[in-house]
């Protein structure tokens, strides 16, 4: 029978992960602020003009203001708090 | 507020694990096919009109649904768990926990020396410091979460790596140093390091023939060690979920060697960076994703330069790597590494069109120049075919290193400092190493 022996695991500390609930979502998107957030991926931009325009044709009552962060990857507070402010909801988009 | 974040479908997977780490299992994505990159704007509308590709449904109808749809109680209670690795393995047999570890992706898949206790203890003695010494946290890019790591789990890959325990204080400070060698980045990234001082000699590292190859252990183990370290302590580096290179790279199996400062006319490179002569140190470039080699200086060694500078993709700039002939040659020629530097960063030019017309220059570097940030902003203010500098002296390093066989150098895809993905590091890639002696 082959020998048995302890070895270390390699493997870093992971963190605790902490449960956040979702937002409460909107019954309606009637009359409704929807931030469309560029997040400056190339070709994002194209990307959320597209939406906002299928959002004027499709869906004329959603309210769509497109928003950018500051800098790439890198939070923006600022941003944020205005959608926070003056939205209802957001759609990110696109990237990761 | 509700949120609906669109990908990629082929980031499907590292978003669900994202989400997960971020407690919120339930998150409500929506994806389109990749790439959106390079798609008109026609394309990107027939991607919102059709499939959501994951979801198997219209895409309008998921990202409506996701905004709009009541929480069930699943949403409501999100995900509070904790995690842990054991610090040792259940023992079993060699055969066993190899095929462990290359099941559980903690390899490189070259043959691993396997951590024993007794292998780990012996390692540690390469350094004075406390094995349970948290050195930092790591992570493959800077939208996840960062996992913390300490002297031990270091030797733990140092031995997996086949290190040996006098090189352990170099590979500790590569670790402190807080970049990656492992980033997720879709663009392959991969780091290159550079040791200077008296350690190189100490540990017998190769700055001769064949310094970038694998004709040295200390070089190769370190290299790989580094590698190994950033996969495990960060918490993986698994294609699909933890990396999203598209092409790999072949620098990340092991990249680091040593300058040839005796045989360099200039200064080597951690004292050009600040440190004493004295100092051991290791510095970490983060790229790999191009790699030109030439030969020279001839007497076309210019347009040969500029050929090379603007054939880089310019969001990395290069490490330009000379064997001490090439060094020697610049030298007598009357460049100092600073001058034959700002001559790169002067004469490397593209037209404005051609400078913007890349990915990462826009996704990174044009919001700054929106915002007024220089030089970007006078980049982004130039006629399109305005020949343009694409690399400001502090972008660019050099280092000397090679057997003297013959004058060849190479430029890499190398930043030394600023902004990029995969690292939290943007201002200290250079460490001393005798810190973790």
């Amino acid at each position: 029978m082959a020998k048995k022996i302890t070895v270390h695991d390699p493997r870093g500390y992971p963190p605790k992960v902490v449960g956040k609930r979702l937002a409460n979502r909107l019954q309606s998107l009637d009359g409704k602020v929807i931030y469309l957030v560029d997040c400056l991926f190339d070709n994002a931009d194209v990307f959320i003009e597209q939406l906002r325009l299928w959002f004027a044709e499709h869906l004329p009552t959603v309210i769509t203001r497109v928003i950018k962060p500051r800098e790439s990857w890198v939070d923006d507070p600022d941003m944020r708090e205005t959608i926070a402010r003056e939205g209802n909801g957001a759609i990110i988009g696109v990237g990761l | 507020m509700p949120t609906v974040p669109v990908s990629t479908h082929v980031f499907a997977r590292l978003a669900k694990a994202t989400a997960l780490a971020a407690g919120m299992p339930t998150l409500r994505n929506a994806f389109v096919p990749q790439p959106v990159v390079g798609r008109s704007p026609g394309e990107l509308r027939a991607y919102i009109e059709g499939m959501d590709p994951v979801a198997k449904r219209p895409f309008m109808q998921v990202v409506l649904d996701g905004l709009t749809r009541p929480l069930d109680d699943e949403d409501l209670k999100g995900a509070t768990f904790e995690r842990s690795t054991p610090r040792l393995l259940p023992p079993d047999t060699e055969e066993n926990l190899q095929r462990l570890f290359i099941e559980n992706r903690w390899t490189d898949f070259l043959p691993i020396v396997l951590p024993t206790e007794e292998r780990v203890e012996q390692m540690l003695r390469g350094t004075s410091q406390p094995r349970d010494r948290i050195i930092g946290r790591m992570r493959p890019t800077a939208f996840r979460e960062a996992w913390e790591f300490d002297v031990e789990k270091v030797a733990v890959n140092a031995v997996m790596a086949g290190a040996r325990p006098e090189y352990l204080p170099v590979i500790l400070a590569m670790a402190a140093s807080g970049i990656t060698a492992r980033s997720s980045s879709t663009t392959s990234f991969a780091t290159i390091s550079v040791v200077n001082g008296p350690i190189r000699n100490e540990i017998g590292m190769n700055s001769g023939i064949g310094a970038l190859g694998p004709y040295n252990h200390a070089n190769a183990t370190i290299g790989r060690a580094y590698g190994l370290l950033s996969q495990n302590v960060q918490g993986g580096s698994v294609p699909g979920e933890t990396y999203m290179g598209s092409l790999g790279n072949n620098w990340a199996y092991t990249a680091c060697f040593a300058e040839a400062e005796e045989r360099s006319p200039w200064a080597p490179f951690h004292v050009d960076e600040g440190f004493k002569p004295t100092d051991s140190t290791v510095t970490v470039f983060f790229g790999g994703w191009y790699t030109h080699s030439g030969f020279g200086p001839r007497a076309t060694w210019k347009e040969k330069f500029i050929r090379m500078l603007t054939a880089t993709d310019h969001y990395s700039p290069p490490l330009i790597v000379m064997d001490p002939l090439v060094a020697r040659a610049f030298h007598e020629m009357g460049f100092t590494k600073r001058s034959l530097i700002e001559w790169c960063a002067e004469n490397a030019k593209l037209t404005a069109r051609e400078y913007w017309d890349d990915q990462w220059v826009t996704t990174l570097i044009r919001p700054h120049a929106v915002a007024g940030v220089e030089p970007y902003a006078s980049r982004l203010r130039a006629a399109p075919d305005e020949l343009i500098s694409i690399f400001t002296p502090d972008d660019i390093r050099i280092v000397v290193t090679g057997g003297e066989t013959q004058g060849a150098f190479k430029m890499i895809s190398g930043r030394y400092l600023g902004r990029g993905p995969g690292t939290d590091n943007k201002s200290k890639p250079t460490v001393l190493i005798d810190e973790w002696r």
